[in-house]
């Protein structure tokens, strides 16, 4: 069984068996958004600091900016969010995710929180 | 109300404000098919007694206002800028004029420093039903065509009608009292309009090519250069009467250095207000004033000012969004073309 973790900047982390990390944002986070209509995402190979805005999305409306939550080296793009970013609205948790990165350190996800964490901090805002 | 239907509120000029109900896209398209309902009961109505007296403070023919007829008109400083856009409509024996939220007090303090008698009535309640659909929602104003107005009863709430709005398509704006506000909008809900917030608001204005006050127009603009020319009545650019014409007339006869322009900008990424924007040379030659993400066309559009060299449509420009050049072209407005009842 895969494990997800998931940041206080609204971005999850899922580690896969190859140890590659997928990053998205999470369903409360494209709910807040609204309707996405722009995704512009890392270039393959680009090192990212944890923190570091990586990624943009484009609602109707505002510009926001997606950090990275881990720091570590991008290794593959979704080019589906890219050609379709409504796609984010409909699959924010699933197939809508962003990108994928190799970890500097894959011991960090443990710094981040679970989903039930999460959700206590989403009932916190 | 607005919470019960669902709406995601926000600040706006002091006023809490639906920003959306369901989502933007879903709200802007039900405006362009079928009909929209708003609350915009922050701008400010008003009412003046006396057209000549208001006509020295705008550069509309208002003293030629007919009964039951609205105009667009533009409150001028004495240098020419424009301290506000709003509507003036002559019903019910004086003028009524909505006025924009952020502005409503210094619209206020502006014309009575110049004399006119101006008496405010902020607290009244304004509606906007817009659409294709807007006739089927409000039968009551089937004798309007656009900018008409009238004094309407509305399942027993008296109602102040004009068929304009701020979208670009066939619609009205209604003025009622706070306290029959609700039970107006639930009638105009349950005949079919769907609820809609300011985030829709802005992508249909921005669409139909009509300015928002504070972001494409301001003091620092003129009529000319915010291409409103076509608001200076022919009856006024004979007496050239009225505060800040000396300066407009100077600007109409020599031009100006900058215009207002509409830009498709290609790609999906929308330039936003304060976009740089540069020639083919790579010269910054303006900044994006309005942008965003228009969901009728499915691409990004804006509105700015640029060197007058610049503005003839079909003229390639770039903006500039984080830090790279998106290629983008003058394009006449509307984008959207407006689709009133006249």
């Amino acid at each position: 069984m895969t494990q997800i973790f998931y940041s206080k900047d609204h971005e999850w982390v899922q580690i896969g068996e190859d140890g590659l990390a997928t990053i998205g944002i999470t369903d409360h986070a494209q709910a807040a958004l609204g309707d996405i209509v722009f995704v512009e995402l890392p270039e393959p190979g680009r090192n990212v600091a944890a923190h570091e805005a990586c990624a943009v999305v484009e609602s109707v409306k505002a510009a926001s900016d997606v950090y990275a939550p881990l720091s570590g080296t991008v290794t593959e793009a979704n080019p589906a969010i890219v050609d379709e970013p409504a796609l984010v609205n409909t699959a924010a948790e699933t197939t809508a995710w962003f990108f994928r990165m190799r970890l500097e350190d894959p011991a960090a996800v443990n710094a981040l929180l679970s989903r039930a964490a999460y959700d206590e901090f989403l009932g916190s805002l | 109300m607005h919470r019960r239907l669902g709406a995601r509120m926000v600040e706006f000029a002091g006023y809490e404000m639906p920003l959306q109900y369901t989502g933007i896209i879903a709200e802007h398209q039900a405006c362009r098919e079928g009909a929209a309902l708003f609350d915009v009961s922050h701008m400010g109505q008003a009412h003046v007694a006396d057209a000549r007296a208001l006509e020295a403070l705008v550069p509309g023919d208002i003293a030629g206002l007919p009964p039951g007829r609205q105009r667009y008109t533009l409150l001028l400083n004495a240098a020419g800028g424009i301290i506000d856009d709003l509507m003036v409509a002559h019903v019910g024996g004086h003028l009524q004029l909505v006025l924009n939220a952020g502005r409503k007090q210094v619209d206020l303090a502006h014309i009575r420093a110049h004399g006119v008698a101006i008496t405010p009535h902020f607290e009244r309640a304004l509606l906007a039903v817009q659409g294709p659909k807007a006739g089927a929602v409000l039968p009551e104003g089937a004798l309007l065509k656009f900018m008409d107005a009238a004094l309407l009863d509305v399942a027993g709430i008296g109602c102040v009608v004009t068929r304009s709005g701020y979208t670009g398509e066939d619609g009205f704006e209604i003025g009622c009292a706070a306290a029959d506000a609700e039970r107006l909008a639930e009638l105009l809900l349950a005949r079919g309009a769907t609820p809609a917030g300011l985030g829709a608001r802005d992508s249909l204005r921005l669409e139909a090519g009509l300015c928002l006050y504070g972001n494409d127009i301001d003091e620092e603009r003129n009529p000319v250069e915010a291409n409103l020319t076509w608001a200076i009545a022919k009856r006024r650019r004979v007496g050239w009467d009225f505060l800040g014409a000396a300066p407009v007339r100077a600007a109409l006869g020599a031009g100006t250095a900058e215009k207002l322009v509409g830009i498709k900008v290609s790609g999906r990424a929308p330039a936003r207000a304060g976009a740089e924007i540069r020639d083919a040379r790579g010269e910054c030659v303006g900044r994006v004033t309005s942008g965003c993400f228009a969901p009728s066309l499915n691409a990004p559009i804006a509105l700015g000012y640029v060197r007058a060299g610049c503005a003839a449509d079909g003229t390639a420009l770039d903006l500039i969004v984080r830090d790279k050049p998106i290629p983008g072209i003058v394009a006449p407005l509307p984008f959207v073309p407006h689709r009133y009842a006249r």
